[in-house]
């Protein structure tokens, strides 16, 4: 009796270590097949998502110069979509100018996105001058940006490296400066 | 996708908001279904709650660590609210460590509380699997099949639709009160200790093992290896050896009524 029920256990266990191999060699030879090929990753693509292509934009600024993103490639870039009446984009653009002062030399670069076809380029240029920022402020008049940037909640920053890549979005805010500071340096990492 | 919620001048961000209802879900179904296990309801939930303050002290402690000259220049950001200034490894490990010490000093068994837990960890899985939808996170490669949905400039597999059905799957398996794996006990009182949890290690590993293939954000080893993939065969691996040793040491008569 008692050798049938060890005998049971042993036969339960040899079936048990038999379907862990299989399964084991099934796992291995899976992740085999579904490498990834060479090239096929997402950054080929453009979108506002971590991980593809900014998309490009050309917008004018407050003094009426032209700004494309396209021209500051081989650069970081933080694009931050604000508006004036946007309490945490007030709260956060003192740090993102801190930021800029420090990094500009190196070569960060901000593109401050006004969603003007939601606010006022005179109430823009007042927010501008009283926070003292001195990276360019872009006029998205009539909302291109905001919808190649499905922009859902203000304010919303994207961090792109250098070859034009997104790699962090920020939705909502304020940013702290830490933040802001770790992302700017991960983007220099990136950039190399 | 919606990554926000606007209530009014508020944003709201979605994945975060599952994610803590998922919690709370699992938890409640978890809490309910102690009775008769050697675990107290209100001794898991405050393992949880204690697991949790301390995974994020840790997250924010370790990213602070690891940053010390950027914190130097601004201080108040270590207080930020900001989850971006958070370092994953480090919470998991600071809620890890306080959940042992507090499990230890309530006398808590590890499989028992293991086992109790799983139904709290499936529920949290399908809504991982909600948040990714929320967000965008975790989504399809290219596709030619025709459930293939259009998604940032090309069609792609539904990642996060997968990932939700392979949850609520691993739901069903492990379900409280009944039977896991096929295996056929006695009753459930007669499962060795820690099958419950394992089980569900075992399923999940296995589900990410096969659906990482269908990813476009892997993460990528040489040779385009994809590292979740990796880590889920370990743990597959691991999981499945620890099942059988538990069938081992299996009581006589349980052997006796159980089948594969």
């Amino acid at each position: 009796m008692i050798r049938d029920q060890v005998g049971m256990r042993v036969h339960l266990s040899s079936k048990w270590t038999i379907f862990s191999l299989v399964i084991f060699l099934a796992g291995v030879g899976w992740i085999w097949i579904s490498r990834v090929p060479a090239g096929s990753a997402g950054s080929q693509f453009t979108a506002a998502r971590q991980g593809f292509l900014a998309p490009d934009f050309s917008l004018q600024t407050l003094t009426g110069e032209t700004v494309a993103l396209s021209s500051l490639r081989g650069q970081p870039v933080l694009i931050n979509l604000w508006a004036s009446w946007c309490a945490p984009c007030r709260a956060e653009m003192p740090a993102i100018q801190r930021v800029y002062q420090d990094y500009q030399a190196q070569g960060f670069q901000v593109l401050a996105v006004n969603t003007t076809n939601q606010d006022d380029p005179g109430k823009a240029t007042a927010f501008a001058q009283q926070l003292g920022l001195k990276f360019p402020i872009l006029l998205d008049s009539n909302g291109i940006v905001g919808q190649q940037y499905q922009l859902q909640s203000l304010p919303t920053s994207f961090f792109v490296d250098g070859n034009g890549i997104i790699r962090e979005v920020v939705v909502g805010g304020p940013m702290s400066e830490a933040l802001l500071r770790v992302r700017v340096e991960d983007l220099f990492k990136d950039s190399r | 996708m919606l990554p926000v919620i606007r209530l009014g001048p508020l944003a709201v961000q979605t994945p975060g908001l599952i994610l803590l209802a998922g919690l709370w879900l699992g938890l409640n179904l978890a809490e309910r279904h102690t009775e008769g296990s050697e675990v107290n309801a209100s001794d898991l939930s405050n393992l949880v709650i204690v697991g949790l303050i301390a995974s994020l002290v840790g997250a924010r402690l370790v990213y602070v660590l690891r940053y010390p000259a950027i914190f130097a220049t601004s201080p108040l950001s270590i207080f930020s609210l900001n989850p971006g200034l958070l370092d994953l490894w480090g919470g998991i490990a600071a809620g890890l460590i306080a959940g042992v010490v507090y499990g230890q000093r309530k006398g808590m068994r590890l499989w028992s509380t293991l086992d109790a837990l799983t139904p709290a960890l499936a529920v949290f899985l399908v809504s991982l699997g909600v948040s990714h939808l929320a967000s965008g996170a975790g989504y399809g490669a290219p596709t030619n099949l025709p459930w293939g949905i259009q998604m940032w400039g090309t069609v792609r597999h539904p990642a996060q639709v997968y990932e939700i059905l392979a949850a609520a799957f691993i739901l069903w398996a492990v379900w409280p009160g009944k039977p896991v794996l096929r295996i056929k006990w006695k009753g459930s009182s007669n499962q060795p200790p820690g099958w419950r949890f394992l089980s569900f290690l075992a399923l999940t590993a296995a589900c990410y093992l096969f659906l990482e293939a269908f990813h476009g954000d892997s993460a990528l080893l040489p040779d385009g290896l994809r590292t979740t993939q990796i880590v889920a065969l370990i743990l597959l691996a691991a999981s499945l050896w620890k099942m059988g040793e538990q069938l081992k040491r299996m009581p006589k008569e349980t052997a006796k009524q159980s089948e594969i």
